[in-house]
């Protein structure tokens, strides 16, 4: 397929730092996407790891509480806006082209535009930690009237998260224009491999409730600055209507976090286990189900705040009904696995790793579901225990097992197979060790987002800091291991993987810079 | 869907870094000001002549690409639906206000004057209030003083037959368009514009009547907030169309478009008429209901 590569201006991009400032090409911006991924993600982590050492002993050690607080803050907008979402919009520009046999995304220069917000927002951002009153420490919620309280920082988390929204606006639409306009002649929507399925309705919720964070962070802008009342009883408004904007947007926010992974688990375990996935369609409706169901289930996370009894109910029964089309996935993929010719290459290890762990944190999510139960369970670390078994086993291991998994077909060169072993052991081991105990402590009633606990827990903190420094250095071997595979190793075939079915399995390792300036034949 | 090859993909383009840099100087500016320090207002000015500069710049680009007929049908079809979803991402920004406004109006309010679960609320913080939209609307704190409401069959009636119109005259300059009828056309996008233009006038002169006659500003409670926050952000919305129109007669002027090829003013014409539908919701929930 390397004679496709017969386009005149194929190497006309500007060589230094200016191709990667200027690129309109999918594959340069997918790198980039990555690349910003990975430095955000030891930035989130560092942060992570000042809130476990506060926290490895009662009372306080190291940070005072203030800055302890602008770290949990500052650790979820990194790791959600900064490192998954990135991620994955970088594994879209990636592979979307190249899986649908187009020739670039639809709209390659407002794609470089998407990308380079990124690198602004974040400055933006980061910098907060330096300014007069801290950086935002009111969680990342922002639930008002505590975010009002934010110093010097706060027009800038504002103007940060408008930015960054633009971003991922821009960059839905455009994936959402290429996968309905740019696909090969024969590729029809039911033939589209699932991560492309699973990243068009992630688009269409980033382009629904993106804005509305928007909105909501706008009032919450006004009303400090420029005297409106809309979170202010006094004035007739209310501050719990600010939740409800809030996870109108967040909980369709935490799927376009965990959708993607779908498809890349959707990818990996039918190529390892050398069997067609158990069920394509019933996926793809799952995945449509989730999406539609993710808009009227949001005030789950409020049940404590003060309902109206028909909608704790209402809310109860809607996040229930989630368990329906989530289970279809996770049998589909065990029916994918059962009687397959299964070998355990890293990323089949981490796509397991990921149903697995995934599983755990959705019946936890299920636990909380339950309103009366949830009044128990609300704002303790039983909380945070799933979430992170959503996120980090769930949404980072799927990034990594697509990295794995794909890594040879970007650079042309295999990764080290025993070094990627140890760096998926070694995460989960600790990442278990770091999560897994929260469960208990939270149920034990810990609360979230304090730099002290009470006497009883300090066994279970104490393993869960080891964890986590573990899992931190983990992430060293899966730095060193890319950059060692994009400098050499053992060439990879264009298959690469035996079981492997898709387009991109068709072009060169690495692929030509423009994939198919002929689209391929579908079959 | 994708005809060998032919897929225009541009080269290197310097814009999108200098929109970053110009949009995050504006921001910089903005909340440095924002923060009380004045010197603010020229970082906020710097950024926002450097938009400017990206917006004319980039639209010159992409207009002369267009021009030269580098774009084929599958091209055009990507910029619809860039257009399509992006006036959708706007429809969601205006119902998150839409959605403050019916949850105040359905909850809150009536919750703070004491009815359904609010009945403790009422009785032990604010005894005395009563919940009326939108008279009592500033809340128990009676936040922002004493108010009138913005009456509805004023200059706010003139102007939903303004933009109404409006619509019907860019109709009519799309349908000469599609005729190839210059003249008709320029006048009709002309008239739309004009009607633009009024409509803003008039905006502007009901806001005065509002600071000045009513005392009714941002700051008058939880009416105030979502009446100018609604007004505001459409009328906003019309000075971006009002713009574009202005662009697009400008090309109309020149000679650009064929009856076959005039993707720009389509988009135009359906921004236009998602402003025009944003207003009738304000019209109905906002000013009348």
């Amino acid at each position: 397929m390397s004679t496709v590569v017969k386009d005149t201006h194929h190497e006309e991009h500007p060589s230094g730092i200016m191709r990667w400032i200027t690129t309109t090409n999918h594959k340069d911006i997918g790198t980039l996407y990555l690349w910003f991924a990975m430095i955000m993600f030891f930035i989130g982590g560092l942060m992570a790891l000042v809130i476990r050492s506060e926290l490895f002993q009662p009372g306080l050690q190291f940070v005072d509480p203030q800055f302890f607080n602008s770290m949990t803050t500052m650790h979820a907008l990194v790791m959600i806006f900064g490192v998954v979402m990135p991620a994955f919009t970088g594994l879209a520009n990636w592979m979307i082209p190249i899986m649908i046999g187009g020739p670039d995304m639809a709209l390659p220069r407002m794609n470089n535009y998407s990308f380079w917000i990124m690198p602004f927002a974040f400055s933006m951002l980061l910098s907060t930690l330096f300014m007069d009153g801290g950086a935002p420490a009111g969680g990342w919620t922002l639930y008002p009237p505590l975010s009002l309280q934010t110093g010097d920082a706060f027009p800038f988390l504002i103007f940060a998260i408008h930015f960054m929204g633009l971003s991922s606006i821009m960059g839905a639409i455009n994936i959402v224009a290429t996968i309905l306009n740019m696909r090969a002649p024969g590729m029809t929507l039911m033939k589209m491999p699932l991560f492309v399925w699973t990243w068009l309705i992630t688009a269409f919720l980033l382009i629904a409730v993106m804005p509305v964070l928007a909105g909501g962070v706008t009032m919450l802008l006004t009303d400090k600055f420029f005297g409106t009342s809309f979170f202010n009883a006094a004035g007739g408004g209310d501050p719990v209507m600010f939740q409800h904007i809030f996870w109108f947007f967040g909980h369709p926010e935490v799927y376009i976090l965990i959708l993607p992974s779908f498809g890349v688990v959707s990818a990996i375990i039918p190529t390892f286990a050398r069997k067609p996935l158990f069920g394509y369609s019933s996926m793809v409706y799952a995945t449509a189900s989730i999406a539609f169901l993710s808009f009227i289930v949001w005030a789950h996370h409020m049940f404590t705040v003060g309902m109206p009894l028909a909608g704790e109910v209402f809310f109860m029964l809607a996040t229930m009904l989630i368990a329906v089309p989530t289970g279809v996935k996770v049998f589909n993929w065990v029916t994918t696995m059962w009687r397959g010719a299964m070998t355990f290459e890293t990323p089949m290890l981490f796509a397991i790793g990921f149903i697995i762990m995934f599983t755990i944190g959705g019946f936890s999510g299920l636990m909380l579901a339950i309103t009366p139960a949830d009044f128990q369970y609300h704002d303790t670390y039983f909380v945070v225990a799933h979430f992170h078994y959503v996120l980090v086993p769930g949404s980072i291991f799927a990034i990594m097992a697509a990295c794995y998994f794909w890594l040879p077909k970007w650079t042309g060169n295999m990764y080290p197979e025993t070094l990627g072993k140890i760096h998926f052991w070694l995460s989960t081991f600790f990442v278990n060790l770091t999560f897994f105990p929260m469960h208990f402590v939270g149920l034990a009633g810990m609360p979230r987002r304090i730099p002290d606990y009470s006497l009883q827990f300090a066994d279970y903190n104490m393993i869960a800091s080891i964890g986590a420094f573990g899992f931190g250095f983990a992430q060293l071997i899966f730095l060193y291991l890319i950059i060692k595979t994009i400098k050499g190793g053992k060439k990879a075939t264009d298959e690469v993987w035996e079981g492997a079915e898709g387009l991109e399995w068709t072009l060169s390792s690495p692929p030509p810079y423009h994939s198919f300036n002929t689209p391929p034949v579908i079959k | 869907m994708s005809d060998s090859g032919s897929y225009y993909i541009p080269h290197g383009s310097k814009w999108p870094i200098i929109a970053s840099i110009a949009v995050c100087t504006a921001m910089v500016g903005g909340s440095t000001l924002l923060n009380g320090n004045p010197s603010g207002k020229y970082i906020l000015f710097v950024g926002l002549a450097l938009i400017v500069y990206m917006m004319v710049g980039w639209f010159s680009t992409v207009i002369s690409e267009s021009e030269e007929g580098l774009y084929d049908a599958q091209v055009d079809t990507s910029f619809r639906m860039g257009m399509i979803w992006f006036i959708f991402s706007e429809v969601m920004f205006f119902a998150a206000f839409f959605g403050a406004l019916y949850y105040v109006r359905a909850y809150s309010l009536p919750w703070l004057g004491g009815e359904g679960t609010g009945l403790a609320t009422n009785t032990f913080l604010w005894p005395n209030y009563e919940a009326v939209w939108p008279n009592n609307a500033n809340g128990p704190g009676e936040i922002g003083g004493d108010f009138k409401v913005m009456g509805a069959w004023g200059l706010p009636a003139i102007n939903t037959a303004i933009l109404l119109t409006s619509g019907v005259t860019l109709t009519w300059a799309h349908h000469a368009l599609k005729e190839m009828k210059r003249f008709q056309l320029i006048i009709g996008l002309g008239l739309t514009v004009l009607l633009g233009a009024i409509f803003m006038y008039f905006q502007a002169l009901e806001y005065g009547h509002a600071f000045n006659d009513l005392n009714l500003n941002m700051g008058s409670g939880i009416y105030g907030s979502t009446f100018f926050m609604l007004t505001g952000f459409h009328g906003f919305h019309v000075t971006i169309g009002t713009i574009m129109l202005l662009v697009i007669l400008a090309r109309c002027i020149y000679g650009h478009f064929n009856p076959k090829n005039h993707f720009a003013f389509e988009a135009v014409a359906w921004y236009w008429h998602f402003v025009d539908v944003v207003w009738l919701g304000l019209f109905v929930f906002v000013y009348w209901l």
